[in-house]
């Protein structure tokens, strides 16, 4: 089935420069697999599509149940430059949540 | 064991929380962080106008504000308040609040060594884009090196109450006091990679302890009375976030996950000037309530370089905006940027950029934004950005004239036009640290 990534995660965002990082969090630690397979850096790229012009990376923290996402030319310029209400970036991960992703019901079950 | 708070997590943030942590309950030392990246550049202007300012000017009030318990209950401060001028910022707080003694780090600026620096050979090439310095040489307004733990280490040894810095990196506020009490050396990798982490957990303030944090928010207590974070550190490296007791907010795994992976890269490598930290390496665990500690810390060698943050005159920006209301307020507030956007090519105005947002629709995320069938009302936001200061002043006065000559129900114009502000732009790149040298003053 399909489920927002907001049912299996929590997410922190900011900036450094023209760069915003999005870190995404298994709301329980047996999620992060899911989280994993299901949130790679393609998806990321094409979900925030226009507002993120650069290359996506992808880190991952398995000790935090976590995953970092790096991504470039995401803030119109960064900063003091940047013409968004959100130049740093700040809701960019409230934005990532919104993610459709495919997990089965016993992978969401786990509690 | 020694407790270690932040009262700050930027010039600007709550004034009352470093009151409330002196106040609170166990402090040994209280940081504060204020300086952002661009920040350097308004501080420089404010000391080119006048030479006894360009630091942050609501610290020495602050010191005021908390001398008595620094005296009496033997709390250090450290904070880089001191902006481009550290100097003058000891000058008023001992001017404020005598009979305290301050120590002052000195070295980070490279304003005057620039051309000395690319004249020796270096290009200060900017970090993420690869362009050498020499293309913006002359538009350069600031040039500070992020230093270390270690010098602000010495500081302290000075027996100062207070030690204030001009630029370091955020988490070496709370990593010097750490090298200072346990001895600490270059070469303790491990136990510098745990300082920085838990540096970095607290050097945000508030948003280790609840603030900002995405998971649960709506249980967060007391967001009015919000908690600021403190280290409880033991010279071994295990390290505790916690808050003091009765104060709102919380401490959880989640709070301080998500500030361990707020504003880093890859996380096996977060550089600093004393260590490389590697986020992977960590442990959390619950620690009872409000409390999280983090052991298995793992660092690498410090690097060869230290990163210089400079900024430049990049150009100027304007900012305007029109509410339009229900009914077809959407379609109002299109018809209106459509408006705009003509009259101003019809005037042959050039811009690097015009950014159009629909506030209440999508300003924030865009496309992603969830779709809202008839929104109350709609703010048109729109925003130009030029090289030239003459296009973007002209601008300002286009917006305002729909009231009466664009589509009905325009309002919500009563701050008038827009004000043309510079664009002071950020230039990150690297130097050789023996380029940099730091010195320790005592004011008395």
């Amino acid at each position: 089935m399909k489920i927002p990534l907001s049912q299996m995660a929590h997410a922190r965002s900011g900036d450094k420069g023209d760069i915003s990082n999005v870190g995404v969090i298994a709301l329980l630690p047996e999620y992060y697999p899911v989280l994993v397979r299901e949130v790679t850096a393609e998806r990321v790229k094409a979900h925030f599509g226009p507002l993120v012009k650069g290359t996506v990376t992808r880190y991952e923290l398995p000790n935090l149940a976590a995953l970092n996402f790096v991504m470039e030319q995401a803030l119109d310029g960064g900063g003091t430059i940047s013409l968004r209400t959100d130049a740093q970036g700040k809701t960019h991960g409230a934005a990532l949540l919104t993610l459709e992703i495919e997990v089965s019901a016993d992978e969401l079950a786990i509690d | 064991m020694i407790r270690i708070a932040n009262g700050q997590g930027f010039w600007g943030d709550w004034l009352e929380a470093p009151v409330r942590l002196v106040n609170g309950g166990p402090l040994d030392y209280l940081t504060l962080d204020y300086l952002a990246e661009v920040t350097m550049s308004i501080l420089q202007k404010q000391r080119k106008a006048d030479p006894n300012l360009g630091y942050a000017r609501d610290f020495p009030p602050l010191v005021a504000r908390i001398a008595r318990q620094i005296r009496d209950q033997g709390i250090r401060l450290i904070a880089n308040a001191g902006g481009v001028n550290p100097i003058a910022c000891a000058r008023e707080v001992r001017r404020l609040a005598p009979g305290l003694r301050v120590a002052v780090v000195l070295g980070d600026d490279l304003m005057d060594h620039l051309d000395e620096l690319m004249a020796g050979g270096h290009e200060l090439r900017n970090i993420d884009t690869g362009e050498p310095l020499a293309g913006v040489r002359s538009a350069v307004q600031s040039a500070n090196a992020y230093i270390g733990a270690f010098p602000l280490a010495e500081a302290l040894r000075t027996g100062a109450n207070i030690v204030i810095t001009g630029r370091c990196a955020d988490a070496a506020l709370a990593l010097a006091p750490m090298i200072h009490e346990f001895g600490w050396t270059p070469n303790d990798w491990n136990l510098l990679a745990a300082g920085v982490i838990a540096g970095h957990v607290i050097e945000c303030g508030a948003q280790a302890t609840g603030g900002n944090c995405h998971a649960d928010w709506q249980s967060t207590p007391d967001f009015a009375h919000i908690g600021y974070p403190i280290i409880e550190a033991d010279s071994g490296g295990t390290m505790a976030i916690a808050k003091h007791e009765n104060t709102g907010g919380r401490v959880t795994l989640a709070t301080v996950k998500e500030q361990l992976v707020y504003e880093i890269g890859d996380p096996r490598r977060y550089m600093t000037p004393d260590v490389i930290a590697d986020f992977t390496s960590i442990q959390l665990q619950d620690d009872g309530p409000d409390r999280v500690r983090i052991t298995g810390a793992e660092g690498r060698p410090r690097p060869d370089t230290l990163k210089v943050s400079l900024s430049y005159h990049y150009g100027w920006k304007a900012t305007g905006t029109l509410v339009y209301s229900a009914p077809d307020a959407l379609a109002k507030a299109r018809v209106a940027d459509d408006v705009v956007r003509q009259r101003l090519a019809d005037l042959g105005l050039q811009f690097e950029k015009i950014h159009t947002e629909f506030f209440g629709v999508n300003a924030c995320h865009g496309h992603l934004a969830p779709r809202v069938a008839e929104p109350a009302e709609v703010q048109l936001r729109i925003g130009v950005r030029d090289r030239q200061k003459a296009p973007v002043e002209r601008f300002t006065r286009e917006l305002i004239p729909l009231v009466l000559s664009g589509p009905p129900t325009a309002t919500g114009y009563g701050e008038g036009r827009p004000p043309v502000r510079e664009i002071v732009a950020y230039w990150p790149t690297l130097v050789r640290r023996e380029m940099v040298r730091t010195r320790v003053e005592v004011a008395e």
